[in-house]
């Protein structure tokens, strides 16, 4: 990527980041089409400005921000994050954005606030992969409370310190790291504060294979392949995947007396 | 040298008129099909070369091998049903090529597989593999076509209709639409969501096997005109 080294922040992996080229070529974003060369491709019809995010729900003063203000609220910072996808493939990715807590946390949750719901932009113009039924759409995604408010928990606005390119869900995308990739919804324009727990898009649509939590476990394997190893872009033999994608330390306490088996 | 050649070739077929090499109607089919077969193989291996597989080498060349066995398997099985639908015989004459190359590609698309589960890098390959054709519907369907299409290309060699007897041959020989029905489904489970693609292969299969048993029941009929087209030829 061309960046001087420098040093590991506290949230930082020390694995080998994957090249831009890799990470911004290889995308599952359905919303452009289901082969993985097709978000590059076709990422030029998504206009990320100006954009929008309207935050509602159970919130002390439901608005909705433009993102360049959203952004300037926080602070950006780096952040090399782990990424693991269900399907046995993973990249180490330079995010740059805030956390994500801090933006709930700006929102004033009611005490009724127990989940957060995450909708993507529903546009067949920009996103041409919505022409097709392919998935219920727009894409919508959650999180527990506490698990939003956990500091690894981060919203991306930019990859490698540029502006995050359309392929990888500009301009404002989840990053949670400790689970497999389909819960990092991309492209956001509505956060909702939710008493239940929101319907998500994967869960809908194969709910024997896909749940709520999504946490990255090598020991619950997909029905229909095992989710013991990966593949890291850029390398040809597998590796074995890590509980919670390496972040055990970090996360593993919010799941104390959680059936992982159940709640896959 | 050639006059030489020639000189000495005079006399010789005096008994006969010179064989003149017969020349097949559309002879150039057939390496035109095994070298049109052999074309992906090389594109695969050069697109790995210069890195067009993309990020991950060795997951599109697993799907990319496995396509191309369903679609040759399939081109294989379209032999027939244009004979008995229009009396073409010259698709006959392509059938085994289109059948080895669709099993080359299975064994190919196999041995990828076994190297992505690391199998030949030594470790837990092996029993991942063991583990996934038995746990695995999706694997254990790809698997038991590839199984079943070993004893075909075994007896697809000259000499093997005569060895096996023609009936024997053609009922073991029809194992092929199980096979390839069984690779639609493994496609079919291996995607994520879209299932345009399985659903295409399919289709076509299913066609296929509809024009042969809708044909095949008005059989005496159609035999005696294919049979008449074919004399005519």
């Amino acid at each position: 990527v061309g960046q001087a080294k420098k040093p590991l922040g506290p949230y930082d992996v020390p694995d080998a980041v994957t090249p831009y080229q890799q990470a911004t070529t290889y995308n599952n974003f359905y919303e452009f089409g289901t082969d993985k060369a097709d978000p590059a491709r076709m990422a030029a019809s998504l206009k990320p400005r100006p954009w929008t995010v309207k935050l509602d729900g159970e919130v002390k003063k439901p608005q909705t921000v433009d993102i360049d203000t959203l952004q300037s609220w926080f602070p950006l910072e780096d952040r090399i994050y782990r990424m693991r996808c269900v399907e046995g493939w993973s990249m180490v990715m330079p995010w740059l954005g805030f956390p994500l807590a801090g933006l709930i946390r700006r929102m004033n949750p009611t005490s009724k606030a127990k989940y957060v719901q995450f909708t993507a932009l529903l546009d067949p113009k920009q996103f041409p992969g919505q022409r097709g039924n392919v998935l219920d759409w727009p894409y919508v995604e959650g999180l527990r409370l506490d698990e939003a408010l956990h500091p690894l928990a981060f919203m991306a606005v930019g990859l490698a310190g540029r502006v995050l390119p359309g392929q990888n869900g500009a301009p404002l995308r989840l990053a949670v790291p400790w689970k497999y990739g389909f819960k990092s919804i991309k492209s956001i324009v509505r956060i909702t504060l939710t008493e239940k727990q929101p319907k998500t898009t994967w869960s809908l649509a194969a709910p024997d294979e896909y749940g709520f939590y999504a946490n990255v476990n090598p020991h619950v394997d997909h029905p229909r392949w095992s989710q013991a190893t990966e593949r890291r872009i850029g390398e040809l033999s597998r590796r074995p995947t890590l509980m919670f994608n390496g972040y055990a330390d970090q996360v593993a306490s919010l799941y104390s007396g959680l059936d992982l088996k159940k709640n896959f | 040298m050639s006059k030489a050649s020639r000189s000495s070739a005079v006399p010789a077929p005096s008994a006969r008129p010179a064989p003149r090499r017969q020349v097949r109607p559309l002879g150039w089919l057939g390496p035109a099909i095994v070298v049109g077969g052999l074309v992906p193989i090389f594109g695969l291996i050069f697109d790995g070369y210069t890195g067009a597989l993309g990020a991950n080498p060795v997951q599109r060349a697993e799907l990319q091998t496995g396509v191309l066995t369903l679609a040759l398997l399939i081109a294989s099985l379209i032999c027939t049903p244009l004979r008995l639908m229009f009396g073409w015989t010259w698709p006959a004459r392509i059938r085994k090529a289109l059948g080895l190359l669709a099993f080359m590609y299975a064994a190919l698309h196999f041995l990828v597989y076994l190297f992505d589960k690391g199998v030949f890098s030594g470790g837990a390959g092996v029993q991942t593999f063991v583990e996934d054709v038995v746990k695995r519907p999706f694997v254990t369907v790809g698997f038991a076509a590839l199984v079943l299409l070993v004893p075909l290309a075994l007896t697809s060699f000259r000499g093997s209709v005569k060895k096996l007897g023609f009936a024997r041959w053609t009922a073991l020989h029809k194992l092929v639409y199980l096979a390839a029905a069984l690779g639609v489904v493994h496609y079919w489970w291996g995607v994520k969501k879209d299932h345009t693609e399985p659903f295409l292969y399919g289709a076509a299969l299913a066609l296929l096997f509809a024009v042969r048993v809708i044909w095949q029941g008005r059989k005496p009929r159609r035999k005696v005109g294919a049979v008449g087209k074919t004399t005519g030829a």
